[in-house]
């Protein structure tokens, strides 16, 4: 079998790619190692519970009807109603510092309101930042090398507050430390600030579960335990890809969501001389998650909030840390806290913190059961201070690692958020082999299916 | 196809692309931009489409033709006489 296109990955990229080529009639395949969808938005299901791995929340909500924006051109790209997705936006979220704590919900207004409110003397120069950004054209690099702080720094200069707002953005997308690429900030502000939250009520299984029935109503193909060995070069074009079986699969062009690193080393290539830019290199920026199942609705114990991103420092820290888990900040995300018709059955709370790269992969199975244990246990303690204390309402608890991660996306260091230099073009060494979902760019729920869409337009449609 | 026919399938193409358009009020001689949310992606989709359905071709340097109700309609005609001839 000759495909026009084949596709490494079924996680949001890949999929939104597949049904952009299959609606437009191309044999095309989606080849997934795991044996589930989802890649770095994934979920699974242990002791009869339903755990999402990832979403936190979708990001870049606009309510339905909004012609514009992210969500809007998702959908109108895949054919998708505005209902598909069921979302539900969020009921409101914090940023929590040492002595300072900034609400901030889907209406702008709020944020703005709190800086007012909290640093009075910053608010003129949070207008303007936000006036600035309001014109980015979002996604455009103009200078690679300019990062957010020396930006946040032109408009404002009270460093915690430049901290605080850093803090969710970084949390929810940068792959570099203490600081991220200006583009990749505008797009995140973007997302969070002036867009927000939501969630489908069932989590991110439904979106999930709407792509692949999509995608295989279309004709599109999808393979699970097909994990790409290598891919096959004649020069610099590839001409297929072999899977672990040793089966050879034959294609015009590869879409690859593995990673730029990863793809390049399947494709047994490192970038040849010349225009080559500067080496790329893997992520170090990964987490873990401790996930508490209550027996009543976090709201009850007084958590009404959405997401808390706190820092238990003034100077928020954001790095691979030395020890296994940093206490010293986190996201506290809960489900339940949506504005449903319906409460959740069960409540739950999500606790995640920056985690050790290199820690977390040791193979030692009763070392690692044990640290899981040990770090949930702490991470919860370091987290006390910003929700109430749920312990005694624990009836269940999970850990995900990034040896999880890695276990289910391939991404080398389980690293979230993927390669520090984005590969926005897309391209690589090869002239028919092209990056989507995390190491091209775009990032969130919404912003990989975009960027599996882009790439698809651009380089298998557009040149067809 | 004549010029209403070919208009009634760019409609039918608008309205799977922008669902959430009112395109009953769309003047033929105002850039379709200026009426309705289409971004760039969009305006692609309804070449896809007229590719996917009907099998023209249109190249990248007659997009220019695409862009008001009018100037598709007078640009398609003539090849969408061609393509139900053979079809």
């Amino acid at each position: 079998m000759r495909y026009d296109t084949l596709i490494i990955g079924a996680g949001l990229s890949g999929l939104a790619a597949g049904i952009r080529l299959a609606h437009f009639e191309q044999a095309v395949c989606v080849l997934e190692r795991h044996t589930t969808i989802g890649g770095l938005n994934s979920f699974y299901r242990l002791r009869h519970r339903n755990y999402d791995v990832g979403l936190h929340a979708v990001t870049n909500f606009t309510p339905k009807g909004t012609k514009t924006g992210p969500l809007s051109r998702l959908l109108r790209q895949l054919r998708f109603a505005w209902d598909d997705f069921q979302l539900v936006p969020q009921v409101g979220s914090r940023v929590d510092f040492p002595g300072k704590s900034l609400r901030f919900n889907n209406d702008f207004e709020l944020l703005t309101s709190q800086v007012a409110a909290e640093f009075p003397a910053q608010v003129d120069g949070f207008r303007q930042l936000a006036e600035f950004l309001a014109a980015q054209e979002l996604g455009v690099v103009t200078d690679p090398d300019l990062t957010a702080r020396p930006v946040l720094q032109r408009y404002l200069s009270d460093p915690l507050l430049i901290d605080m707002l850093l803090c969710p953005l970084m949390f929810y997308g940068s792959p570099t430390p203490d600081d991220m690429e200006f583009t990749q900030f505008a797009i995140m502000w973007h997302s969070i600030y002036r867009e927000g939250f939501a969630r489908p009520r069932e989590g991110v299984r439904l979106i999930m579960r709407q792509l692949v029935k999509r995608y295989r109503e279309l004709g599109g193909e999808l393979r699970l335990r097909a994990g790409v060995k290598s891919i096959l070069r004649d020069g610099a074009r590839a001409v297929g890809v072999e899977l672990d079986n040793g089966e050879i699969l034959e294609a015009d062009r590869i879409l690859s969501s593995a990673g730029l690193v990863e793809t390049l080393a399947l494709c047994g290539t490192q970038p040849e001389v010349g225009e080559a830019p500067p080496r790329p290199a893997p992520g170090e920026i990964t987490f873990v998650e401790t996930i508490h199942t209550l027996d009543c609705q976090p709201a009850d114990l007084g958590h009404p909030e959405t997401i808390v991103f706190y820092s238990n420092r003034p100077d928020f820290r954001y790095a691979n840390p030395a020890a296994p888990c940093d206490l010293d900040s986190g996201i506290i995300c809960s489900p339940n806290n949506f504005q449903y018709d319906e409460p959740l059955e069960e409540g739950a709370i999500r606790i995640t913190a920056l985690a050790n790269k290199d820690y977390w992969m040791q193979s030692d199975e009763a070392a690692y059961t044990a640290a899981k244990q040990h770090w949930s246990d702490q991470i919860t303690q370091a987290a006390s201070g910003h929700v109430p204390d749920f312990r005694a309402r624990t009836v269940d608890t999970d850990m995900f690692t990034p040896r999880t991660i890695r276990k289910f996306t391939g991404h080398i260091n389980g690293c979230v958020y993927g390669a520090p230099r984005k590969c926005w073009e897309g391209t690589t060494p090869l002239e028919n082999v092209y990056i989507c979902g995390t190491d091209q760019g775009f990032l969130g729920i919404i912003g990989s299916m975009l960027s599996g869409i882009g790439i698809a337009n651009r380089y298998a449609l557009r040149a067809t | 196809m004549n010029a209403e026919e070919v208009r009634q399938v760019l409609l039918d193409i608008l309205s799977r692309i922008v669902p959430d358009e009112d395109l009953s009020g769309l003047q033929d001689s105002v850039p379709f931009r200026e009426q309705i949310e289409l971004d760039s992606m969009d305006f692609l989709d309804i070449v896809m489409e007229l590719r996917k359905q009907y099998r023209i071709q249109i190249p990248e340097e007659d997009y220019a033709h695409m862009n008001t109700m009018g100037g598709a309609v007078s640009y398609l005609v003539p090849l969408m006489k061609s393509v139900s001839a053979t079809a």
